[in-house]
């Protein structure tokens, strides 16, 4: 193993000098959920998208239908309110996680 | 003669059969930096030991012009020989032949040799290359799958099983290999996968190479599928000779013992743990210091660097070493290394070796990735894995043993046999600098200077706690001892514990936190 041992790793108060994995480094600092944003709870490939800037939704409203692991999944509004942000057009590929449209 | 002509069309036959998928054929497998299927086996197994069966086997498939395919010894080579004279089982799959692709006769071969290893309670080496299932058998060629992963269940922990990835294992043939016992990867050839990057790409969007999503340095570094990497298949056969050497030919014996060697001594066991805790250093060098020869073989080397784990041989006998690796992560445990020390401990238990545990950890990894990812449930098979096993436990305390840490590492609470520590053990609940915040909040906080306060309330823990005294006076450690006593006393645990018995409640089996 190479000598990799500049970095420094707090547990308990104590600072340690160690190597740090990669697994470590390049973990996701945790975000929680916003209540009105939609996120694509998987990536694929954005089939429709159902509402537009303004419109007002209910919680279980429709708001895009997203292609993903051969099935078309229909993304739902889980509050009321007015739609302030459309961030996706049909075709668009979206990752895991991203945020596809905003609610107020 | 009639028998003389009987036995040169013998001859004939044989020689068209070794062709295997024919010049062209070989000649692409070479291009790639493979050998073929027999030349592997012949590598790995003693000159001249290899007999070869079923070679005449052929498939019957109708569908598809399959009728009028001809597929020599239907893309599998199978057979027994010995590796250092230990009797082995081995099949390889052959690429140059329909690229080495899985039908029932296939199938049928490979679960033949398997069901012979295991009634003769002899090692199992698989050697894949295979581009998959043969799609114009259709259902068969799924129900050659089932069978061999029936097989390799029904022998794990019975048999050792190895699996010899030489090329493309992709899709559910991936399931063969993830129910045996270790798995050897080869840089640039071995591509393991469930679903490749074409499928992924067209299902997902997301694009990535082949050796990205399923090279052999994906599996040892990051996946921990594999156990053992090379770079070429020479050093690979290598390896599978020496890991052979080092393990029981099946549960119900002990591995062959070798002639006692001292360790190296350039090995100064004193100089290499420093004093200060929060320093690191190779644990690995305390394993050579202890070890016959100062020879480790390791076990996933580059996947959960935090844990060491790996086998080597203490007086003669194998042993399974595992350890805190205070180089990487400060040795923590987290789900990785949980999960590689638990389920070598597993292995060890299984095929009657003993297990020698250094310890040096701060405990486990803080984190809401590591919650999340389930560090609970990983983290409890340590505990699991260590508290079932009935093969001797010995275990070496070298420096901090803090907490869940402590107890997880084969202490004596999950009936370690003997419990050494070094005279800088730290045995406790925590690190000083964390108990002292804790347990002295109230003076530090309205203290005139609380830092001050702080300083000393550390200093004071640390003195009463920090140490292995006070494990050592509840009998929880057998005895402190000094580093260049830990040799000595582990020859002495061992030859102690050589006829061992734990009785066990009758049970159909546990339910290990998978």
């Amino acid at each position: 193993m190479e000598k990799r041992t500049t970095e420094k790793l707090v547990i308990d108060n104590t600072e340690y000098t160690t190597g740090l994995s990669r697994r470590y480094k390049e973990r996701k600092p945790y975000e929680a959920p916003v209540p009105g944003r939609l996120y694509s709870f998987i990536p694929g490939t954005v089939i429709e998208v159902l509402v537009s800037v303004g419109d007002s939704v209910r919680q279980g409203d429709d708001m895009v239908i997203l292609d993903a692991m051969k099935m078309k999944n229909r993304l739902k509004s889980h509050v009321e309110g007015t739609v302030v942000a459309v961030n996706v057009k049909p075709g668009d590929r979206v990752t895991k996680g991203m945020v596809l449209a905003e609610i107020s | 003669m009639a028998l003389e002509k009987k036995i040169r069309e013998l001859k004939e036959k044989r020689e068209k059969m070794l062709l295997g998928g024919g010049e062209e054929a070989v000649g692409k497998q070479k291009a790639m930096g493979k050998n073929t299927a027999r030349e592997r086996i012949m590598a790995i197994l003693d000159t001249g030991t290899f007999n070869e069966y079923d070679m005449f086997v052929e498939h019957d498939a109708r569908d598809f012009g399959m009728d009028k395919k001809h597929l020599p010894s239907d893309g599998v080579v199978i057979g027994t020989g010995s590796v250092h004279g230990n009797p082995v089982a081995i099949f390889a799959q052959d690429f140059t032949v329909a690229g080495g692709s899985l039908g029932l006769m296939h199938s049928r071969k490979i679960t033949k040799i398997m069901d012979h290893a295991l009634k003769m309670r002899i090692p199992l080496i698989g050697i894949n290359d295979s581009g998959g299932a043969r799609i114009q058998e259709g259902v068969n060629s799924l129900a050659g799958y089932g069978e061999i992963f029936f097989r390799n269940t029904i022998s794990s922990g019975v048999i050792p099983q190895i699996s010899v990835i030489l090329g493309p294992c992709a899709g559910g043939a991936v399931y063969s290999p993830a129910l045996t016992d270790f798995v050897f990867v080869v840089e640039n050839i071995s591509k393991m996968f469930i679903t490749g990057p074409e499928v992924i790409k067209t299902v997902l969007g997301e694009e990535i190479s082949m050796e990205a999503l399923g090279g052999a340095r994906v599996h040892c570094e990051t996946s921990g599928n594999a156990h053992f990497f090379s770079m070429s298949e020479e050093e690979c056969f290598s390896q599978i000779k020496r890991l052979i050497s080092l393990i029981p030919r099946n549960n119900e014996v002990k591995a062959q013992p070798a002639e006692t060697m001292p360790p190296d001594s350039s090995y100064d066991i004193e100089q290499i743990v420093p004093g200060d805790p929060t320093l690191p250093y190779d644990v690995r060098d305390v394993i050579r210091a202890v070890a016959d020869s100062s020879d480790f073989f390791e076990i996933q080397e580059m996947y959960a660097r935090n844990m060491v784990i790996g086998l080597g041989r203490i007086g003669g006998r194998t042993v399974g070493f595992v350890a805190n690796q205070p180089l990487e992560m400060a040795g923590v445990l987290d789900v990785d290394s949980s999960d590689k020390a638990a389920r070598f401990i597993r292995y060890c238990d299984a095929f009657n070796i003993p297990l020698v545990t250094f310890v040096d950890l701060p405990g486990y990894l803080p984190g809401v990735d590591q919650e999340h990812a389930g560090v609970i449930r990983h983290g409890a098979k340590v505990l699991y894995a260590y508290s079932e096993a009935t093969v001797p436990k010995l275990t070496v305390i070298l420096r901090k043993a803090y907490g869940g840490g402590y107890i997880a590492m084969s202490s004596r609470h999950l009936r370690a046999d003997f419990v050494f520590a070094w005279p800088a053990a730290e045995i406790a609940v925590m690190g000083p600098e964390g108990a002292a915040n804790i347990i002295f909040r109230k003076e530090i906080t309205s203290a005139s200077s609380p830092e001050e306060m702080r300083k000393q309330k550390v200093e004071e823990y640390r003195e009463k706690f920090a140490n292995p005294y006070v494990a050592a006076s509840r009998g929880y450690v057998d005895a402190v001892i000094e580093p260049s006593e830990t040799r000595r006393l582990l020859l002495h645990a061992l030859e102690v514990s050589e006829n061992k018995v734990v009785q066990m409640p009758w049970k159909k089996h546990g339910i290990p936190p998978f």
